[in-house]
Formats: C-alpha cells, sequence, structure tokens
C-alpha cells in the first residue's frame, strides 16, 4: 500500500490542465501556411506523395496530407507547418488550406446538427471501427483516454459495444473486407448518431487512395459530423474536434 | 549448386538464383530447415513470371549470417507435393502462394484462405465464408467474436471451441484490414511513396518496417548509408522497441485489472513517443526514415534531451516494474497461462519475442545484423517457459537493453551533415532482400526488378504472419477469461500480416 502512494507520488501530474490551450513539444506539423512566393507549382505539386496539392493558387488538402513536410523542406519560403493542432472541423471544403490564408480551421456552426448538442454536449459515447486502419491512429485514440489526456473528464469515452454508442469513430481507408461488418456496426447504433472520420485514410483513403482492395460506399451514404485529419490523428486534435462539435451551437 | 548464399540487404541477379526443378527446391529447402533452431524460412512467394509462377525460397542461416536463395517454375494451378508435410513452419507461406494463384498441394494439412486479397485466384470465396474447423460434439460449444472487438482495436475473427469455460481450440480469421499494399508497391512510381506506404504497413512499427524499406531500396540502387544515417536509425528502431514495449506493459496491467501499472506505464510510453515528435514532428515516427538523407538530423541538443529522457524514463520504469513483478495478483494471472512450448514454437517457426519467449535464440539483430547492429554485440534475451509471465519479463529485459544499447550509441553524436537524398536508380533484373529485427520480430522485404530496374514484384512479411498461430496454440486448455491476456502479451499485427 505505502509502495503504491510512493509510486503515485512519483508520477507528479501528469494531466494536461487545460486541452483547448497546451503546447505541443517540438516540431510537430500541424496547420500549414502557404505564402504568396512565386515558384514552380508543379513542381511542387509533384513531390507530394498523396496528391494534396493543388495548384493556381496553390492549396493543400488536410484530408490528403501524410504531413511528412517534404514539400516544406524543399519550398522552405512557400510553405510553413505551424505547431496549430486545431484543424478538425465538419466542413470537408475547410480542409483545403489556400494560399495566404493563416486563419485557424473550425467548425462551420451551419452544418452541426441541433440534437447533437441538445444531446451530446455533456456526455458523448462512440464505438470506435478500424476499417484497414494502421493500428497508428488506433494508438492515438487510445492515447486520448490515457491519464495524459484524459478525454473521460469531458464525458467522452469509448464503449464496447455499438448499443451502448452515441456514435461511429472510423479510422482507415475501408477496405472491401470490412465494408460489410463496418455497416452491421453502424446499423446497430441507436438514432441519432454520429460519423467521425479519424485520420486521412478515412476521410480520402490516403496513401491507399485508389486501391482495388478498398470499398468506401459506405461513406457517400451518410453525412459525416466530424473529419479529424493526421496521420495519425494527434490526440488534442481529436478532443479539441470533438468538443467543439458537442459544444458548439447553431 | 542449388542456392546462392548472400547476406542480409544483399542485391543480386536475377539470374544469380538457380533454378531448380520442383522436386530438388523442395528437397533442398526442407532438408536445409533440418536443424530447426539455426535453419528458418524468412520468406517464400511467389509471382508471376512468362505465364507461369516463379516460387522464391529464403531460408536464413544463424549462425553463418547468411540467407540461402533458391527458386523453381511450376505452373500456376499445378498439383504439387507440399513442403508443409514435411515441415510445418512452410504452412502459411503455401496457404498464401494457394490463395494467390490457385496452386494445388496435394498434401497440406489446410489449405485455408490467409487474408482473401483482392487479387485472390479464386474471387467467389469471400471474407464470410472462411471454413472455421469444427468439432460435432454435444457438450462442446462455440464462441465468436470479431471482427469488430470490445476495444480501439483492429480487427479479426477469433472462433473458439470450449468445454465449458476451457478453450479446445482456436482459430483466427483475418483479412479485414487487406489494403493491396503490396500491389500498391508497383504502382506508386514515386520513391516518396513507396517510403510512405512502407510507413504505413503497420503504425506501431514504422521504423521497422520504414528501415526494412529504406535498407532494400538503398541496396537496390548501390548507395551506402553512412554511419550518421545507421545511427539515427539503429536509434529509432530501439526507441520504438522501448515505446510499444511500455505501452503493451500498460495494457497487459489493465487486462489483469492491475490498474496502477495500466496507468504508469501508460504515462511513460508519453515522453518517449513525444521524443519522436520533438525529433520528426510525428509521435509514431512517422517522416522520419528516408533512403538516402535524414531529413531529421540529430542535434546535440536532441542528443542531451534523449539522455534527460532515459534518465527520467529509467527511474520510474524500474520502480514500476519491480512492483508489477512482485505483486502476487499480478503473477497469478501471468505465470503458466498461455503457454507456447518450446516444441511447439520451433515447430510453427515463430519469429521475434515469441520464438525468444520459448528457448529460441532467433533475433536478426545479432544473426543478420544491419545498421549499427554490428557494433554493438546484441545478445538476445531469452527466456524458457514460454507463458505471459515470460512475454512480459522479456519486454522489461528487452526495455533495459535498448536503453543501454541507445545511450551506448549517443555517445557519438554525429556532424550533422546535408545530404540531398537518393538519385540512383534501382538495378535491372535483380533481387534484393531486406531483413530487420523489430519489437515483435523479423521483417522482411523482397524486391524484384525487370531488366529497366522497375518493380515486378514487392513481397512483405511482418512476424504477425507466423505468430498468430502461436497466439492459437497458447490459449490452448485455458480460460477463455484468459484469451484477451494471452492475444495482449503477443500483441501481433492486424494490418501487418494483411497487408
Amino acid at each position: 500500500m505505502l509502495d503504491n502512494l510512493k509510486i503515485l507520488f512519483h508520477q507528479g501530474r501528469q494531466y494536461i490542465p487545460d486541452v483547448t490551450a497546451a503546447q505541443v513539444p517540438g516540431i510537430f506539423k500541424g496547420r500549414p501556411v502557404i505564402s504568396s512566393e512565386i515558384i514552380n507549382e508543379a513542381e511542387l505539386a509533384e513531390i507530394c506523395p498523396t496528391n494534396a496539392i493543388s495548384t493556381a493558387p496553390v492549396c493543400i488538402d488536410l484530408g490528403k496530407c501524410t504531413f511528412c513536410g517534404e514539400c516544406a523542406f524543399a519550398f522552405p519560403g512557400k510553405i510553413k507547418f505551424t505547431t496549430d493542432y486545431r484543424i478538425a472541423t465538419n466542413d470537408r471544403g475547410r480542409l483545403v488550406i489556400m494560399e495566404g490564408s493563416d486563419k485557424p480551421v473550425e467548425l462551420n456552426p451551419e452544418l452541426i446538427r441541433k440534437e447533437i448538442s441538445k444531446y451530446f454536449s455533456g456526455s458523448l459515447k462512440l464505438r470506435q471501427v478500424s476499417a484497414g486502419g494502421d493500428n497508428s491512429c488506433e494508438l492515438e485514440l487510445n492515447a486520448c483516454g490515457n491519464v495524459n489526456f484524459d478525454m473521460g473528464r469531458f464525458g467522452i469515452e469509448f464503449v464496447a459495444s455499438p448499443r451502448h454508442a452515441d456514435g461511429i469513430v472510423i479510422t482507415g481507408p475501408i477496405t472491401e473486407n470490412m465494408a460489410q461488418s463496418l455497416q452491421i456496426c453502424y446499423d446497430a447504433i441507436p438514432a441519432p448518431k454520429i460519423i467521425i472520420l479519424a485520420g486521412i485514410d478515412a476521410i480520402s483513403g490516403g496513401i491507399f487512395e485508389g486501391s482495388l482492395a478498398l470499398n468506401r460506399s459506405f461513406l457517400s451514404k451518410y453525412k459525416i459530423d466530424l473529419y479529424v485529419p493526421g496521420n495519425p490523428i494527434h490526440p488534442l486534435t481529436f478532443i479539441n474536434g470533438v468538443l467543439e462539435l458537442i459544444r458548439k451551437k447553431k | 549448386m542449388s542456392y546462392i548464399s548472400i547476406g542480409n540487404n544483399e542485391t543480386i541477379r536475377i539470374s544469380a538464383i538457380p533454378e531448380l526443378s520442383y522436386s530438388s527446391f523442395l528437397e533442398f529447402n526442407v532438408s536445409s530447415m533440418i536443424k530447426a533452431n539455426s535453419s528458418h524460412c524468412v520468406n517464400y512467394f511467389g509471382y508471376p513470371y512468362k505465364g507461369k509462377i516463379k516460387l522464391i525460397c529464403c531460408i536464413a542461416n544463424d549462425d553463418l549470417h547468411t540467407i540461402n536463395i533458391s527458386s523453381s517454375i511450376v505452373d500456376s494451378q499445378a498439383q504439387l507435393p507440399s513442403f508443409t508435410k514435411h515441415n510445418l513452419a512452410f504452412e502459411k507461406y503455401e496457404r498464401e502462394i494457394h490463395e494467390n494463384f490457385g496452386t494445388q498441394y496435394v498434401d497440406h494439412p489446410w489449405l485455408k484462405p490467409v487474408r482473401f486479397p483482392f487479387n485472390r485466384f479464386n474471387k467467389s470465396l469471400r471474407v464470410a465464408d472462411y471454413p472455421f474447423f469444427k468439432i460435432e460434439s454435444e457438450e462442446l460449444h462455440e464462441v465468436g467474436v470479431g471482427p469488430i472487438h470490445a476495444g480501439i482495436i483492429e480487427p479479426g475473427h477469433f472462433r473458439f471451441i470450449c468445454n465449458g469455460e476451457q478453450i479446445l481450440h482456436l482459430e483466427i480469421q483475418l483479412g479485414y484490414q487487406h489494403r493491396g499494399i503490396e500491389r500498391l508497391f508497383l504502382e506508386r512510381k514515386k520513391l516518396l511513396q513507396r517510403t510512405t506506404l512502407a510507413e504505413n504497413i503497420a503504425g506501431d512499427s514504422v521504423a521497422s518496417h520504414g528501415v526494412a524499406f529504406v535498407n532494400l531500396w538503398e541496396s537496390l540502387c548501390n548507395y551506402h548509408a553512412d554511419r550518421d544515417l545507421q545511427l539515427a536509425r539503429t536509434i529509432a528502431l530501439e526507441l520504438e522497441r522501448i515505446a510499444i514495449h511500455t505501452g503493451d506493459l500498460s495494457a497487459m496491467c489493465t487486462d489483469v485489472g492491475y490498474q496502477l501499472g495500466s496507468a504508469v506505464f501508460g504515462r511513460l510510453r508519453t515522453p518517449v513517443i513525444n521524443y519522436f515528435q520533438k525529433w520528426c514532428g510525428n509521435r509514431l515516427a512517422k517522416g522520419l526514415i528516408r533512403a538516402g538523407k535524414n531529413n531529421y538530423p540529430l542535434t546535440e541538443a536532441l542528443m542531451g534531451e534523449l539522455t534527460q529522457l532515459l534518465d527520467d524514463y529509467e527511474k520510474d520504469f524500474e520502480e514500476i516494474a519491480e512492483e508489477q513483478f512482485s505483486l502476487p495478483s499480478v503473477l497469478a494471472r501471468f505465470e503458466k497461462t498461455g503457454v507456447v512450448t518450446a516444441e511447439q514454437a520451433a515447430m510453427i517457426g515463430t519469429v521475434g519475442m515469441s520464438a525468444r519467449m520459448s528457448g529460441i535464440k532467433r533475433d536478426i539483430r545479432s544473426s543478420h545484423p544491419h545498421d549499427l547492429y554490428y557494433e554493438l554485440q546484441h545478445q538476445p534475451v531469452i527466456k524458457k517457459q514460454g507463458d505471459v509471465y515470460s512475454r512480459a519479463r522479456m519486454r522489461k529485459k528487452e526495455i533495459n537493453q535498448s536503453i543501454e544499447y541507445v545511450r551506448e550509441l549517443i555517445q557519438d553524436i554525429p556532424m550533422g551533415k546535408h545530404r540531398i537524398g537518393l538519385s540512383g536508380y534501382p538495378a535491372p533484373d535483380s533481387f534484393a532482400i531486406s531483413l530487420v529485427e523489430g519489437w515483435r520480430g523479423e521483417i522482411c522485404h523482397c524486391a524484384v526488378t525487370d531488366e529497366i530496374g522497375e518493380l515486378v514484384h514487392y513481397k512483405i512479411k511482418d512476424p504477425s504472419f507466423h505468430n498468430w498461430l502461436a497466439t492459437a496454440l497458447a490459449v490452448r486448455n485455458n480460460e477463455i477469461s484468459d484469451f484477451p491476456i494471452c492475444n495482449k502479451s503477443f500483441d501481433l499485427s492486424y494490418c501487418g500480416h494483411d497487408l
């Protein structure tokens, strides 16, 4: 007993007191800023492994970007990745960062269904389905609930059964072999239910986009309530995105 | 000669691999595996070749530090005697060849599907149609779990046959995670795309699969990574081992209801993965490993932080580990649970931790060293019992070992030289192999190029390919309630298996 108390004491304070304002350590690559410098745009777009960069004007689609940073190494004057991790949104268009824009990525209040803040603002139970995920977003979703990030303090938790859930968090590019199971799981969640796509594999297919082993037809059937970019997502991106979704009102 | 003997990360002309008749091919490879614990098959695969199938088999000899490569050409739907009849360690490879090309093995014990790839031979067989083993009895019942599990975890289906609470048999069906990665390696032509693919094979082994790919690619392009690059790769591999082993110890505490251990090991993992973020901007090291360059050179400041990190980590780690391994309620659940005997482990050809927990000295860091493992003179941690306790203890010991290695490596601060990256092209008509000991075990990547140096085949083997069968054997005669702790003690990859 005394040993256990000693161990507890030695851990010190581990939780992040304010997850909305925490600073991430080191050189985290978050929301990019694109300058108006004139460069060879075709050369820039050619670098990207997932075709996330479009030209005239230069835009980066955070739903596709793997955050590898190769474009910023090649064109440091043109592209800079800031440490702004608050990049989740419910509006797919807002994930596309335009040249010259240095505005935070936010949710579009017009697109938030009103039942979300009515029912889920104090408690949100989620069922996670990995549909071809590589276990990196899964590790980070688990980390959301650990003693550091402690998402449970906001009443946001992952549950074992879809029957107990208010929504589904999908990771991975959605493989053909998981398509049916994903549908069955979604159908088992009682309405109203929300859908969150975590990671660029889920949002766009990521590096797997166009693979014949995928079946992404599920996504065209339903409205997506939140896109959380990253490869993998950062726990702070996820927690802040979900908090904004359940607290923001029209 | 019936084979060509090469080293790890060596590229050879494809024509240098002897082509044997199938019967000599079988005889040679089966007989070279007779000394079971010092030889094992690191890869055996087929690829389409002039309307037929070319089979390439790679047997590693751990004592001589070599890999013996041989090949044979067969008709795609040929009726063949199996290697498996003589050595069970080949069972999964032959099932894979059967699934991909329709090759019939007449004496294979169970030619079941492996991962239902999109380009499989028999497309009428779907993932829902897996032929599970059945026992007809009024006393027995079946329990089906998955593909979606209770936690935040990847999908796979587990079918138990139980006698009351006791597990008689477990069969594991995988394939739900199949993303067609091997095919994408051929279709995506840019080096950065292929590197990104390698990093996304298994997100918990980013450094391991990343290093396997870049070492292979550099070998194909005849590029020799300098010491600084090798240093960064070796440190990344050992830090990944520390991070994931720590997370696994946390999860194992969770599964036996030891909350303090779960929380403390969980929080100890955070500074290690946060170090990756400080180093390369990504907590799981995506973006760090690149062929012919390092975008994030290790600086003196980074090295200093690493020293501090390890000192802080070690103190708290030792304290909680000592408590955990002396707690009767933890030991009662760990000891003699989920045993894989040395005979079973050798028979099914397990690799990595799953082999070393049962007394098999199998570790690429010592048998086929790459990067700076030549200098570290690695001695594998070996356990004998093959139970959950062995797997937990091994993680603890390997973490200690990795900390020592990292400390040794950072004595020597690199110059931070600027590199422009790799400019060469892959050699034409060649074969290359790369072996890396990831935290889970041995990873093998193989590549075959055509006459203009373009990839015609890319083969990935994750340690989970072999070790899932060890998990299935481990739970036999255990209570079904001990399945979670058995499964977590192996912590195998679904996506690494399904590709």
